[in-house]
């Protein structure tokens, strides 16, 4: 009999015990990276070495003088925000006809505006890229953005068609059977109920379109290089520290607006 | 008079149809010429990638690859999902927060954290020759196992979410009624949890998988210059070769490679 419950008691905790330990190794295997290589920035040395033997500002310094990488650090910020502008603005009006609409031409449009989340993104890429040529012009920022906004649309409808599927409808028609408006409606009642929805989905749109390479690889060109593509060509070619200092200080941005993003918008909710 | 809300998905479909269906079809036509600019129908590029054992055997690599990434990320993913599923809100809200902010920090940077962590001089090396496990440095960069564990860290928060997602709707009582009955932890898992999550997890590996195949910074920049993937492949015939029919080509075979895995992927979440 004793035997018997201390088998069960090791059967009842082994699961939870397995999981807790591949979920710790996990964890760490999923943060070290980014804690050594913001850890490594700081370092005084020419070497990539960690421990780094000595610790300065002199890596983030020299970014003041790296002129090119500025410059495709504002090109990505441009880009990235009139990405998350038109996605909002696209994304939400979608989300709206979506949500509520039992239309069977909805359901088609739903797969279609999914499909670039599962589709090799690099492909779409080089298919703007011929597109872009054959209408008769050459890649420009007006065309990179709206290659970002195909890929990075997908994050806002998501988000946002879940925020509204908890909105009570009966809400929305107590506003028209007092006269309200649609538009007073959605501005009063709506908007101020999916807002933490679409801000989620924003951010996300936001860091997609920073962090994206598939379709900059094809839709952007030395006059309008972004961060991510000149970074991954500085690593490359010739490994320094200076790149380690824009990891850092990109890791450190993230962090923070990772957080505003969590007090503001509920960021870990919007996504369990 | 209130107008029809399902109008307001037009723009966005109007962008699609501009700017994704189009290019995608400009892509396929462009496939089926000789050259640029002309217009004879013909296979030839088809014809050229499938008797050229090279050419088949990077598909096949690239399709094995994010198979091999995708069944890393499923073994850490799930247990991370189920951990955060039972944790107290504030908890649960500190795991999601741990496992998106590398997927939040730009790709690049976490690819070139990992060569700071693999190389010769990184400290994993740095451990093993200390630990006197290896009498010389491992070879983990520009290798295929270096490849999918960065693949793997990469990409395992859209393992996590999806399968959180539905862990967290999932109704405790089946397990506790499991359990009542006599049945024991693993086999309420492998017999009531697992099964009921299976759409979370068919909707992780797709999103997991289709990122892991066209990820072309971590492929290039882990797997060096003598691994080469299909993104790679549509890269350097696209802008080194500047053969465009064959990199469309290459493109659309890779496309439709990755979407008839995908369906069967998801096939097998609706057969069991």
């Amino acid at each position: 009999m004793s035997q018997r419950k201390q088998t069960s008691d090791w059967e009842a905790q082994s699961v939870p015990l397995i999981f807790g330990v591949l979920t710790t190794v996990a964890i760490v295997f999923l943060i070290a990276p980014t804690l050594i290589v913001l850890v490594t920035s700081f370092t005084d040395s020419q070497s990539l070495k960690f421990p780094p033997e000595g610790l300065s500002f002199r890596w983030y310094l020299a970014l003041l003088d790296a002129d090119q990488m500025q410059r495709a650090a504002w090109n990505s910020l441009v880009v990235a925000f009139w990405t998350t502008i038109l996605s909002v603005v696209l994304g939400t009006a979608a989300a709206i006809a979506m949500a509520r609409s039992r239309n069977s031409w909805i359901r088609v449009a739903d797969a279609l505006f999914m499909s670039p989340l599962v589709l090799p993104a690099l492909a779409f890429g080089f298919a703007a890229l011929i597109f872009v040529h054959q209408i008769g012009f050459r890649p420009n920022i007006p065309f990179l953005v709206l290659g970002h906004v195909i890929v990075c649309v997908p994050f806002v409808l998501r988000t946002t068609i879940a925020a509204l599927s908890q909105l009570d409808s009966s809400l929305l028609d107590a506003s028209y059977s007092l006269g309200a408006s649609w538009w007073m409606t959605f501005h009063r009642v709506t908007l101020p109920l999916i807002g933490r929805g679409i801000g989620a989905g924003a951010f996300l749109a936001f860091m997609a379109s920073f962090d994206n390479v598939p379709v900059s690889l094809f839709l952007a060109d030395e006059r309008t290089e972004v961060l991510p593509i000149h970074l991954w060509q500085q690593i490359e070619t010739n490994l320094d520290v200076r790149t380690a200092a824009v990891s850092g200080l990109i890791i450190i941005i993230t962090l923070i607006l990772m957080i505003i993003a969590e007090r503001l918008a509920g960021l870990t909710r919007q996504l369990r | 008079m209130r107008f029809s809300e399902s109008q307001l998905a037009l723009p966005l479909a109007a962008l699609f149809v501009t700017f994704f269906v189009a290019p995608l079809s400009v892509l396929v036509a462009l496939s089926l010429v000789t050259e640029q600019g002309g217009n004879t129908f013909t296979a030839v590029h088809y014809i050229k990638f499938f008797t050229d054992s090279f050419n088949y055997s990077i598909l096949f690599e690239t399709l094995l690859l994010g198979l091999k990434a995708t069944g890393v990320c499923l073994l850490f993913g799930y247990p991370i999902a189920w951990i955060a599923a039972r944790a107290k809100a504030r908890w649960q809200s500190v795991l999601i927060f741990l496992v998106i902010l590398p997927i939040l920090t730009s790709v690049v940077v976490r690819t070139f954290s990992w060569i700071v962590i693999l190389g010769r001089q990184g400290i994993l090396n740095q451990i093993v020759l200390g630990l006197g496990l290896s009498h010389e440095p491992v070879q983990l960069l520009f290798t295929e196992v270096g490849v999918v564990i960065v693949l793997a860290q990469v990409q395992m928060p859209l393992m996590v979410l999806p399968i959180l997602t539905v862990l967290t709707r999932v109704d405790t009582n089946l397990a506790d009624a499991s359990r009542a009955l006599g049945a024991g932890e693993w086999r309420t898992l492998w017999r009531v949890t697992l099964p009921l999550s299976l759409p979370g997890i068919v909707a992780g590996c797709i999103l997991t998988y289709s990122a892991c195949v066209t990820a072309f910074v971590t492929q290039t920049l882990i797997g060096g210059a003598r691994l080469i993937y299909m993104p790679l492949q549509i890269y350097q015939q696209a802008i080194g070769a500047n053969n465009w029919p064959f990199a469309a080509a290459i493109s659309v075979i890779f496309m439709i490679a990755v979407l008839a895995l995908i369906s069967l992927f998801g096939m097998f979440g609706r057969r069991v």
